[in-house]
């Protein structure tokens, strides 16, 4: 037989599933995840995550938009090609302040995007949970929680016990 | 709470508000899942068919138009000394209005945490898109030699000459190139959850080879649909940890998205409001603005929704309190629209400044009368049939009155656009603006080109948001609040949609 990838459990509502994972992360395991097709209210602190790190992606996208749209007006039209317009200046930091505005919009979005596939490790090719059809069950209407094999804690026969005793069903192995 | 709050509470007994679901008939999971995912997987329905076959018919309109244009010259639509603006800006205003509703939706719903948006969210990002879309070709074609319009954007070119920054139309430039990205940024992510889903369906019955008596066909379909949401759902596996920086992710959009909006219809504004002409250069235009685009996107996505509803039997999903909110939002924003009509008469005269006062007269009573009581009868009079209950409730009755809501709104940028010109300081010179055939197909053709995009969108991407659905939902209450409506938590920093308080 394959390598074991995890563990999967099923759980029947939403308040159970809320509660289980609470309960693993009591239990003090690290590798491990939660697998719903909607975002459950609370989950992150229920599993012990931290506060999600993308808005530092969104900072410094914004950050670079403003500092561009700033550049491109002062080197267009200030610098490379200065031409008198309406008596106004070549270059204030206020007539151009809309291109500034829309390009710190345009790459706090890009940044934000960007930040949250590379927070989530994505795109992802390939999943071993994936091979499991129980677990593509999740994008109906399936809860699962899955504990992987590389947790330190992880044992085959007490984490199959401990996730029976949390409430879980259709137990499952899943190979690599 | 302490001891002596419950007391109080236990004393008073606090009446429980019932709230109208946000899914009706106690629907469950999976039917929110079948029922979105059908959509697009069960075979192609006739009508749409026939939508599309006329839709394409209507779009080649615009082909034809702007063939015509290039081959000849920006001469062939009506502008004339001293109107040099007509249908084309009239007709780029009302496409990037109609756009605004979708993002007003999308994004400041979301943060005043409105959880009836969920089910109308994505039909109407996807109208915001496909609208800048039509709203593009016409300032693009504007310009008279269309290869020449990658100039306005601040790329090196042979004559080494850039953009000049100082003029809002250049301001324009950004703000809806901007505002486009952003949108199909937004309905992006919006999507990959759902993506996903109807891959891991597709997968499902691949695994499950049930094609017996169905053919080859359905099988290479599934295939297909296998590989093509794969791509596009990036190996989404609805983890927490995916769930927790998606949700982050998407509060964040909402809120850029949010001063997006704003300024899309503000810097269009200003294309007029930095003219010295009469009737354009006042303040009162960005919030104007921005209030007739919402007014008058909301009319279309109440256009494209309830016939949609009606077709594919969504009833359960977008619900009766769903046509009252959009029909209570084009109330608010028909009576902002109606309220700066108002004033900025009051203003000409108050103003003081004969041009100004003559403009407004000219306006109401001048050649374009027509069109001036065209649009203060749609825009003033239609939305205020929305304080009854009784029309919000007649589908048929409200979708006729999006259609003249759309038309009111029209009628709106052609007035502001065409009298200021057509009668400006120097009376020698004063004309009379009408379009050509050109113009009329052109702008035709761009319903055509709408109704085949959003046919697309509705047979190949998923029209509704299920898991946002689902999140609404009582069933989706980790403390089990259930059968019921409301669940408040103050803790909503993480949610990106919210609870339906």
């Amino acid at each position: 037989m394959s390598e074991t990838y995890g563990i999967i459990a099923s759980f029947p509502d939403t308040p159970a599933f809320f509660h289980a994972a609470e309960k693993v992360r009591d239990a003090g395991y690290k590798k491990w995840d939660t697998y719903s097709s909607f975002p459950v209210h609370g989950m992150p602190e229920a599993q012990g995550q931290s506060r999600s790190k993308v808005p530092i992606f969104t900072f410094f996208g914004g950050i670079s938009g403003f500092i561009l749209g700033l550049l491109i007006v002062w080197y267009m039209n200030a610098h490379d090609y200065p031409l008198i317009v309406g008596g106004q200046p070549f270059f204030s930091p206020v007539f151009p302040f809309p291109i500034m505005y829309e390009l710190t919009i345009l790459l706090s979005a890009f940044g934000t995007l960007g930040g949250m596939f590379i927070m989530n490790l994505l795109p992802q090719h390939y999943n071993s949970l994936f091979n499991s059809d129980t677990f593509l069950e999740v994008s109906g209407e399936r809860l699962v929680i899955a504990i992987e094999a590389r947790d330190a804690q992880f044992d085959i026969e007490a984490t199959r016990r401990f996730l029976e005793e949390i409430g879980g069903t259709d137990i499952e192995e899943v190979s690599a | 709470m302490d001891a002596a709050q419950a007391e109080l509470l236990a004393r008073v007994q606090p009446a429980e508000l019932y709230e109208q679901p946000l899914v009706t008939n106690d629907r469950d999971f999976k039917w929110v899942t079948d029922k979105i995912c059908r959509i697009v997987e069960t075979k192609t329905p006739l009508w749409w068919w026939v939508c599309m076959a006329v839709a394409l018919v209507t779009a080649s309109f615009t082909g034809v138009g702007l063939v015509w244009l290039v081959s000849s010259g920006v001469g062939v639509w009506g502008l004339a000394n001293p109107i040099n603006w007509g249908w084309a800006i009239v007709n780029f205003v009302f496409w990037i209005g109609i756009g605004h509703a979708g993002t007003l939706i999308s994004a400041v719903l979301c943060l005043l945490k409105q959880g009836w948006r969920t089910s109308i969210n994505r039909a109407a990002e996807a109208m915001t898109i496909f609208a800048v879309v039509c709203a593009g070709i016409f300032p693009l074609f504007h310009v008279g030699r269309v290869w020449f319009a990658w100039w306005l954007f601040p790329i090196p070119n042979a004559n080494v000459i850039w953009p000049q920054f100082r003029s809002p139309l250049e301001w324009d430039v950004f703000a809806v190139s901007t505002y486009g990205t952003v949108s199909i940024l937004f309905w992006y992510m919006g999507m990959i959850p759902d993506l996903a889903v109807l891959r891991d369906r597709a997968v499902q019955r691949l695994t499950k080879n049930a094609y017996e008596g169905a053919g080859a066909l359905a099988k290479g379909l599934d295939l297909f649909r296998k590989n093509f949401y794969a791509i596009l759902a990036m190996g989404w596996r609805n983890a927490g940890n995916h769930w927790r920086n998606y949700e982050m992710a998407y509060l964040i959009l909402a809120g850029i998205s949010t001063p997006l909006v704003l300024s899309v219809h503000t810097i269009v504004s200003f294309d007029f409001a930095l003219a010295v002409l009469p009737g354009w250069h006042t303040t009162i235009f960005p919030p104007y603005f921005v209030a007739g685009a919402i007014f008058s996107g909301f009319g279309m996505v109440l256009t494209l929704m309830l016939p949609l509803r009606a077709l594919y039997g969504l009833h359960d999903l977008i619900t009766q309190r769903h046509i009252d909110n959009m029909c209570k939002i084009c109330l608010g924003t028909g009576s902002i629209v109606g309220y700066a009509y108002i004033i900025e008469f009051f203003i000409a005269w108050y103003g003081a400044n004969p041009y100004e006062s003559y403009a407004f007269i000219n306006r109401a009573f001048g050649q374009y009368w027509w069109a001036y009581l065209m649009m203060f009868s749609c825009n003033v009079f239609t939305p205020q049939l929305f304080w009854f209950k009784k029309v919000r409730s007649n589908a048929a009755l409200v979708w006729i009155m999006s259609i003249f809501i759309n038309v009111g709104m029209w009628f709106e940028r052609f007035v502001i656009t065409v009298t200021s010109l057509a009668n400006d300081f120097l009376p020698t010179s004063w004309g009379y603006y009408s379009p050509t055939m050109v113009d009329i197909i052109t702008f035709f053709g761009t319903f055509g080109l709408f109704s085949v995009l959003f046919l697309l969108f509705l047979r190949f991407l998923p029209l509704m948001p299920i898991a946002e659905v689902k999140f609404v939902m009582p069933q989706a209450d980790p403390h089990g609040h259930g059968h019921g409506h409301s669940h408040g938590h103050d803790d909503a920093a993480q949610s990106g949609q919210g609870d339906h308080k």
